[in-house]
């Protein structure tokens, strides 16, 4: 009713059309109100913007100089860079670095044999990509390659010789044996019944032959698969024996990581289901040990493999000296892996396990297929928190005499060959990139994944 | 799997080999087995045990294992060498992970006995000594006073420390690190006034500092540090395979048997050099090794002097002299039981 | 329902399948598995102590240890010392890095956890960066950092850099006078001690006023009045008793004064620093979980953000806070065992350094070192569990 009157109206003063939106006034929005807002709104900000720029301003330009602009970046000696030899103030010495990067990446693993390390890693970082990388195919394959084909394969490739090749062998036969085994099965179907059940069978034996029993014989082909290629490569090239005492630097500290991550999730798994676990002597155990593990540094675990357990088998069986800590790592991080799991598990509300026993499954049915897959998913970013703390635990070996990426930094330190002033706060700059990255990347995948995690339960 | 097996076909075969046959060494057998002789070995020091970049090692105390490995198996190279740090070299030998231990280490009463160990003679004649910076001007170990003092743990030179400056009624300050590189690296920073460790380690360190030529080792040697391979207790054939390997080296040097010249003496008519080159008697076979136990030895890795001279004497960076590690004949200790 | 149940005759067709026959099979399996697993690993080691001749049980404890510690809280030398008193040398040491870095890393992680969540810019992104360097480079890395790059290339001590007050900084450490109480100066420290139980009973006092009356009392005055003031007058008026040994150059190093280690300055720092940075990420999320119109609210009844931050947000804040600060001092006291690598004379350098190697019982010593972290992670977590059920009791 209104509007048509205003409408009608032949008013020369009302306006037509709208007005052209106004910018906000400088004070409340725009650069200069940004920083007012975010930097000087009150006496005790102004006084700790101030201090912090003090700060940056003192920091910044003498740590750009030190390691960028002063830095030497080529040279084969110490000469490269002494102040006075080169004739200006020095900054980083990335020669010494870049001199020795080989080194700190393989230890003293021999130069002719280090394409075996680099398969080693190839495999490792595919394992990673594929398990981490939210839409790779076939995960249920990634998860068999990274904690089954993968280990036996970096145990045949790195420590090589007789022992590892007929491992090999043996691994090669059992996968062939397996094949067999499936391809019989798959013809004639009837000899699973006692195991599966006519209800399962039904639906294998509508399919053709090729096609039954696919989830195994993925596997088994992919396992013939890689272990052909490596006897393969065994029978070609040869793969001569590598002592471990020549294994080190960034090699082992992955090595390390690897095995921890291997072992203790599902060492972790286990532990807290028996912490869950009604049977109470299961759960005390259980307890006994997460706790006993929890409440020591990892230091003295160290110490124990190291000293104590070549006493605790028979003198024949003395562990190698890279396998104590190995043993010790993984026991160690499977303490704390089992009680990140714990929490997915208590997670978990009564309704699912109700549901699935409901269903008349089983404990480990019911933990397997109902349980775990949602438990897991909800404490992955607890799950790479661990990871994170045990690849920088990892240094620890250090003090146990093992050659990890940081022993070999600090082995390179007392060289003469390149000790200058700078040496020591370029290799240790350079450490803590190494580590900053590998851990700052874990972290970030982490808040990753709990965002998504948090955008399907917002909704 | 197959190791397994292997290992507990060997397992069972010595115990067979202990109660039956009298003189069969159970630690030969199971280096002879292995194809290859554990040598427990230093971290790293020059002219003693250090391997170089390609994972080789040498030194004198490496000689000594390559020595045993030459009389075992013909082939000075048949040695693993697992560098063991000075607090766990004792448990990897009482463990067995290692047959042997030629590691700097000193002979102790309390080494001997307590811990079960057997030190198979004297290979270098050393002692406890101070390496301080020139332009500290100190020329005695007893101006030291309140010094700071740099040591590795867990070393019987922190106890020599200990009892040097108690007896002297010093006050000093220690500083313990536990490895030797960690304390070498300390004593360069100047976090201590001294550094004290085996004279001829002082020496080899010396030349990993930047510039060797700023510090000075004191003349005061303040305890008595015999340097010699050690094995188990309870395997005596084993013991004296690693003992007579060693006199083998210094016999060598006494009778003028080298490296080059050994095959000559095989010719020789003196019965003694007759005996040691293994063309008469049998003195090989009842350790379980082959009469010509010692030619290998010098065959393959020389004579003690030839050891000295290559890796810590003249011939060597280190320069160090013969002083007390000469022959006998020459005014030094070293000295060997004949072989008849 | 029941009848037909009946006729079924449970159990003794499924006597395999029975759950409670079933754990219980399960249960002993694991149990013998086990006890065969301890009992081999004690017999392989009894055999293998015999065979290597090595001595067991605890008859070291009394043996003389003949080295020397330089830092110790409780008299020790190598002459009287035994491998006992080594040990509760270190273990006091132990403490000692422990308890003040607890306290230090605290009050570090708390003002770092705040200024992250500040309005200021520049500040929050600092303390963001600060975070995330440290929590992801390991703390080894940061200790080698700390003693080798910052505090070896110290002055000698001929060329120590002077600090107010007569301390002296050089590459031995830091020298600070050390306090002589003369005669009378004992008074001072009863006053000192009076002030403070004095200030305590004040401020229960004043809490129980102002919940019954509203009338708020000047704690921090009077605090400052009775702590501060008091004993300083006593100190004039007893003709200034104290007097200090101030540090000086004797021979190669600084003599009197109380002197420092950078070791334990290399600890301290690595420590506080590492364990600021995840006490940091405690507290921002203890805050972020208070919900925000608490703060709204608070602001809405007139307080200021500091008044709002202390009486609002971190009473309520710390029951989140709380469970997990107890887990990060407990890793800082484990922590505490990286001493060994850069030579703090701490309980894991000494008793499974030194003394293990030095007795060779690698056994006894490696356990008595687990037992003793053991016991002070177990001690912590009852304290932190019975200061946590206080907090808890606020709510009603």
């Amino acid at each position: 009713m209104t509007d048509a009157v205003t409408e009608m109206a032949p008013y020369a003063f009302v306006r037509k059309e709208p007005l052209e939106q106004q910018p906000a006034p400088l004070s409340v929005a725009g650069p200069l109100a940004w920083v007012r807002a975010h930097l000087f709104s009150s006496p005790l900000n102004i006084a700790l913007t101030l201090l912090s720029l003090y700060v940056v301003a003192t920091s910044l330009p003498e740590l750009i100089r030190f390691y960028f602009v002063d830095a030497v970046w080529s040279g084969a000696n110490r000469a490269a860079c002494l102040a006075d030899k080169v004739g200006r103030p020095v900054g980083a010495c990335w020669a010494y670095v870049a001199d020795r990067f080989q080194y700190f990446i393989y230890g003293s693993y021999p130069i002719s044999q280090r394409w075996r390390v680099n398969i080693v890693f190839a495999m490792f970082a595919l394992g990673v990509v594929w398990l981490l990388w939210t839409r790779a195919p076939k995960k249920k394959l990634g998860i068999f390659f990274f904690f089954v084909l993968l280990p036996i394969s970096a145990y045949v490739l790195l420590l090589g010789g007789a022992g590892a090749e007929r491992f090999l062998g043996i691994c090669l036969t059992l996968a062939l044996a397996l094949a067999a085994l499936y391809v019989v099965l798959s013809l004639v179907p009837q000899l699973v019944g006692f195991h599966i059940g006519e209800a399962a069978l039904g639906v294998v034996r509508q399919l053709p032959a090729w096609k039954r029993f696919s989830g195994p014989k993925q596997l088994i082909l992919f396992a013939l698969l890689v272990f052909g290629l490596l006897s393969m490569l065994a029978s070609s090239v040869g793969l001569p024996r590598v002592d471990t005492g020549l294994w080190g630097g960034m090699t082992v500290t992955f090595l390390i990581a690897a095995v921890g991550i291997v072992f203790s999730l599902p060492l972790g798994v286990l532990l807290a289901l028996g912490r869950r676990s009604k049977l109470p002597i299961i759960q005390l155990l259980s307890v006994i040990f997460i706790e006993f593990v929890r409440g020591v540094p990892l230091i003295t675990v160290l110490f124990m493999a190291n000293t104590m357990l070549p006493l605790f088998v028979p003198q024949e069986y003395s562990p190698d000296r890279l396998l104590r800590p190995l043993v010790g790592v993984a026991l160690f991080a499977a303490a704390y892996m089992a009680e990140v799991v714990r929490g997915g598990l208590q997670a978990m509300p009564k309704g699912q396990y109700e549901g699935a026993m409901s269903l008349g499954l089983g404990y480990w049915s019911m933990m397997r297929l109902i349980i775990l897959p949602q438990a897991l998913r909800i404490v992955i970013p607890g799950i790479v928190n661990t990871f994170i703390g045990l690849f920088k635990d990892t240094t620890l070996v250090t003090i146990v005499g093992i050659f990890d990426f940081l022993r070999t930094i600090e082995a390179t330190l007392v060289d003469p060959t390149w000790a200058t002033p700078t040496t020591r706060a370029t290799g240790y700059a350079f450490a803590a990139v190494f580590y900053f990255l590998c851990c700052w990347g874990m972290s970030r995948y982490s808040i990753a994944v709990e965002k998504r995690l948090a955008a399907g339960q917002k909704r | 799997m197959k190791k397994f097996i292997g290992a507990a076909l060997v397992a069972a075969s010595t115990a067979i080999c202990a109660s039956g046959a009298l003189a069969q060494s159970a630690t030969l057998t199971q280096v002879k087995s292995r194809g290859i002789l554990h040598c427990g070995s230093g971290t790293g020091l020059a002219g003693f045990g250090i391997p170089d970049a390609q994972g080789n090692w040498s030194g004198l105390d490496v000689d000594v294992c390559r020595a045993v490995a030459a009389a075992i198996f013909n082939d000075p190279t048949k040695v693993k060498f697992i560098p063991l740090s000075a607090k766990d070299r004792f448990t990897s030998l009482q463990s067995g992970e290692v047959d042997l231990l030629s590691r700097t280490t000193t002979w102790t009463l309390s080494r001997d006995t307590a811990l079960g160990l057997n030190f198979a003679g004297v290979s270098y004649y050393d002692g406890q000594g101070f390496m301080v910076r020139k332009k500290l001007g100190v020329d005695s170990a007893l101006k030291l006073a309140g010094a700071s003092i740099c040591t590795q743990q867990g070393t019987t030179t922190e106890l020599n420390l200990a009892d040097y400056f108690r007896a002297n009624k010093i006050k000093y300050e220690v500083v313990a690190f536990a490895s030797n590189q960690e304390t070498v690296k300390a004593y360069e920073s100047g976090r201590c006034d001294a550094f004290t460790t085996d004279a001829s380690g002082l020496y080899a360190e010396r030349l990993t500092l930047s510039t060797p030529a700023d510090h000075i080792v004191l003349p005061e040697i303040i305890s008595k540090e015999p340097l010699g391979p050690v094995v188990r207790h309870g395997d005596d054939v084993w013991f004296d395979i690693v003992k007579w390997s060693l006199f083998a080296m210094v016999n060598a040097e006494e009778l003028g048997i080298t490296k080059a010249n050994v095959d000559e003496m095989l010719k020789s008519d003196n019965p003694e050099i007759k005996r040691f080159v293994g063309t008469e008697g049998k003195f090989g076979e009842p350790m379980g090794l082959t009469n010509d136990w010692a030619y290998r030895i010098v065959k393959h890795v020389g004579n003690y002097g030839e050891s000295f001279e290559r890796n810590v004497g003249s011939g060597s960076l280190l320069k160090i002299a013969r002083g007390q590690n000469a022959l006998w004949t020459k005014g030094g200790l070293q000295y060997a039981p004949p072989i008849r | 329902m029941s009848t037909t149940s009946a006729e079924v005759k449970p159990g003794k067709a499924s006597l395999l399948y029975d759950p409670k026959i079933r754990g219980y099979f399960y249960q002993i399996l694991l149990l013998a598995a086990v006890g065969f697993l301890i009992w081999s690993a004690a017999s392989n080691a009894i055999e293998n102590l015999r065979a290597q001749k090595i001595a067991s049980g605890f008859g070291f404890w009394h043996n003389a240890s003949g080295f020397d510690i330089n830092q110790k809280l409780i008299p020790y030398d190598a002459s009287s010392g035994t491998y006992g008193r080594a040990f509760w040398v270190g273990l006091l040491n132990t403490l000692l890095v422990a308890s003040i870095g607890i306290v230090l890393s605290t009050f570090l992680g708390f003002f770092v956890g705040v200024a992250r969540l500040s309005g200021n810019w520049i500040v929050s992104k600092i303390a963001m960066i600060y975070v995330e360097v440290i929590r992801n480079v390991p703390l080894l890395l940061q200790l080698f950092f700390w003693y080798n790059a910052v505090l070896k290339p110290l002055p000698n001590p001929r060329q120590s850099i002077e600090l107010p007050a007569g301390a002296l900084l050089n590459n031995r450490g830091l020298y600070i006078p050390d306090p002589q109480l003369g005669p009378g100066g004992g008074l001072i420290l009863w006053a000192l001690l009076f002030g403070l139980v004095a200030t305590f009973i004040f401020r229960a006092w004043a809490r129980k006023q102002q919940a019954a009356t509203g009338t708020q009392y000047p704690i921090g005055w009077v605090a400052l009045g009775l702590i501060v003031v008091l004993p300083t007058l006593v100190y004039f008026v007893t003709g200034r008793p104290i007097s200090f040994v101030y540090p000086e150059l004797a021979g190669f190093n600084l003599r009197g004064g109380i002197q420092i280690f950078p070791e334990f300055v290399a600890l301290l720092i690595g420590l506080t620093t590492y364990t600021a940075g995840f006490i940091a990420e405690v507290v921002r999320a203890g805050i972020l979980a208070v919900s925000r119109g608490q703060t709204e609210a608070a602001h809405a009844l007139g307080l200021r953000p500091g008044p709002t931050l202390k009486l609002v947000v971190i009473p309520q804040a710390m029951r989140v806070i709380i469970p997990p600060l107890t887990s990060n001092y407990l890793n800082l006291t484990k922590n505490s065992s990286l001493a060994v690598a850069i030579g703090y004379p701490d309980l894991v350098q000494v008793f499974t350094g030194t003394v293990l190697n030095q007795t060779g019982q690698a056994v006894e010593v490696v356990a008595i070192t687990m037992a003793v972290y053991l016991t002070i992670s177990l001690v912590t977590s009852l304290f932190m569990n019975i200061y946590n059920k206080r907090m808890a009791l606020v709510e009603r």
